[in-house]
């Protein structure tokens, strides 16, 4: 008996530690940093006020934040516009074929994102891969001026998010019990009921964590804005990058990360009803 | 038709999913330094690689840093997943909730909060604070990969040895690890990726005294990426190709 609930302090011990350590402590920290005082010798002093989050309703600062919203969205848009069917045409396709299918889509995962994103530049230039083609077949009489503009920011998420949105949904369908349909079939329900009244309310978790996991990402991914961007698509984690290394205003910054606190644990919330109503565990 | 379109459809989501990674294998074998465009087949950037002695320092503190994050995350991970499944305790739920808190979180918010944590707490920028960091985003993989595995197993067989009188640590290394040796191996495989390619967490915890291999890299970005880095690139993608390919064929799945 001793012996056990030695065995499971010490585990269970362990990783609570941890997690207050490292991660509840760290949050507290945006937390309380963004409620203190700007100093330029110590960074912050801990007098409290209000001042960062009066300079986060500076309109600059309001009009990153909306373009960031804006860009997110179309981002986790497309993700799921993609990524939707294709997990769907995943879990359907044979047994054998299945895992090694699967596979191919965490394989480009194996090399840096920065580099592929980088590698992207080649593809998206006026003189690149995408205009050539276009070009030659004469689809275009001019090359497309897709690189560093607001429509390269969004190939380049969707592109190191895709997979992101991908996982989620096809863990989800997988599980889905196929009987369902066929009994909706069976009595009678079109192929487009049987999708928005079956299959969209079963993998809705899947649908909501593959949202979180592209949407947040894609306000704070600073380096796809600063590699494919102009100057004019800097994105939220381009300015909290600024604010902690180099303009050095850590209340701001901190500031900043509280809004994506904030829109994380509303997200949660949705996630945690959806989950609840049909599996847990709906995220791997 | 419906094939046809299903087929098509993949074809393409693979395509866009593989064409930079083509293109930067490409141009490893480019024989013009600062251009994009193709200029004729060289080895010249491998054979510059592994003369560049600085790069493959970065390459060789990557893989310490991996390789310790993964088996300490896989430790601390591997035991309080077991433990979870063999026995309730009080506060799972709000375990539950900060693991899939620590996944979700978008990379920048878990960077600056280790970044304050650290300053508050005077510890200093390098390699203690890049591996306490990368330990903690790859705990929760663990978890998750370890769970779903454990669901699919048969509790009775615990309880029999229980029964038969093994103590904690047997049950561990006699059953609990044989069984989850499969899902083991995928966790490994994917905390040793993650944080291999990290750039977001590390920005922030990193110091001069310990450079990795993906901060080298985006420094290096502001001058264009050699083609060194391609040349690497490739290597490394065929290397984990072939390690994850072994493993895949050595576990045989349920």
């Amino acid at each position: 008996m001793n012996q056990r609930s030695a065995f499971k302090s010490l585990t269970i011990g362990t990783l609570v530690f941890w997690l207050i350590v490292f991660e509840l402590f760290p949050i507290a920290m945006i937390v309380l940093v963004s409620f203190s005082t700007a100093n330029s010798s110590t960074l912050y002093t801990y007098h409290f006020s209000l001042d960062a989050y009066r300079q986060l309703f500076n309109p600059i600062y309001i009009h990153v934040l909306l373009r960031s919203v804006k860009t997110a969205s179309i981002t986790t848009v497309f993700c799921l516009l993609i990524g939707y069917p294709f997990a769907y045409i995943l879990s359907r396709s044979k047994l054998r074929w299945k895992n090694l299918l699967f596979l191919f889509v965490i394989i480009p995962f194996w090399t840096s994102s920065l580099i592929r994103t980088y590698a992207m530049i080649a593809i998206l230039k006026s003189k690149g891969i995408i205009n050539s083609v276009l070009l030659h077949w004469g689809v275009i009489d001019h090359p497309l001026q897709v690189l560093f503009s607001n429509t390269a920011v969004i190939i380049g998420l969707v592109y190191n998010l895709l997979p992101f949105m991908i996982i989620p949904l096809y863990s989800n369908l997988e599980k889905l019990d196929y009987k369902l349909i066929e009994a909706a079939q069976d009595l009678g329900s079109n192929t487009w009921r049987t999708f928005f009244k079956i299959i969209i309310p079963m993998t809705k978790a899947g649908i909501i964590a593959g949202c979180i996991l592209v949407f947040l990402p894609a306000m704070t991914i600073f380096y796809i804005p600063e590699i494919l961007g102009g100057a004019k698509s800097l994105l939220m984690g381009n300015l909290i990058q600024d604010q902690f290394l180099f303009a050095l205003n850590w209340p701001l910054g901190a500031a900043s990360c509280v809004v994506l606190i904030v829109i994380l644990l509303l997200t949660l919330g949705i996630f945690w009803r959806a989950s609840r109503s049909n599996h847990r565990g709906a995220l791997l | 038709m419906k094939q046809l379109c299903k087929f098509s459809f993949s074809t393409l989501v693979y395509t866009f999913l593989y064409a930079p990674i083509i293109v930067l294998i490409l141009y490893s074998f480019n024989n013009a330094k600062y251009t994009l465009n193709w200029q004729g087949f060289t080895l010249r950037w491998y054979q510059l690689l592994l003369h560049d002695n600085q790069l493959l320092r970065t390459v060789g503190h990557s893989f310490i840093l991996a390789s310790l994050a993964t088996l300490i995350a896989l430790g601390i991970g591997t035991l309080a997943a077991v433990s979870a499944y063999r026995y309730r305790y009080r506060g799972q739920t709000l375990i539950y909730t900060l693991i899939i808190i620590l996944i979700l979180a978008p990379d920048i918010m878990i960077g600056i909060g280790l970044l304050l944590f650290y300053n508050i707490n005077h510890i200093s920028l390098g390699f203690i604070s890049l591996l306490l960091a990368h330990i903690t985003f790859c705990i929760p993989f663990v978890m998750l990969t370890l769970n779903s595995r454990l669901q699919t197993l048969d509790y009775s067989v615990f309880e029999a040895a229980k029964d038969l009188g093994a103590s904690e640590w047997t049950l561990l290394k006699k059953i609990a690890l044989p069984l989850l040796s499969p899902a083991l191996i995928s966790a490994a495989l994917l905390c040793f990726t993650l944080s291999f390619d990290d750039v977001i967490i590390s920005y922030f915890v990193s110091g001069p005294s310990f450079q990795i291999l993906p901060l080298k890299i985006y420094a290096m970005m502001r001058a264009g990426v050699a083609p060194e880095i391609n040349a690497l690139s490739t290597l490394l993608l065929i290397f984990t190709f072939i390690i994850v390919t072994t493993a895949t064929l050595l576990q045989k799945r349920p």
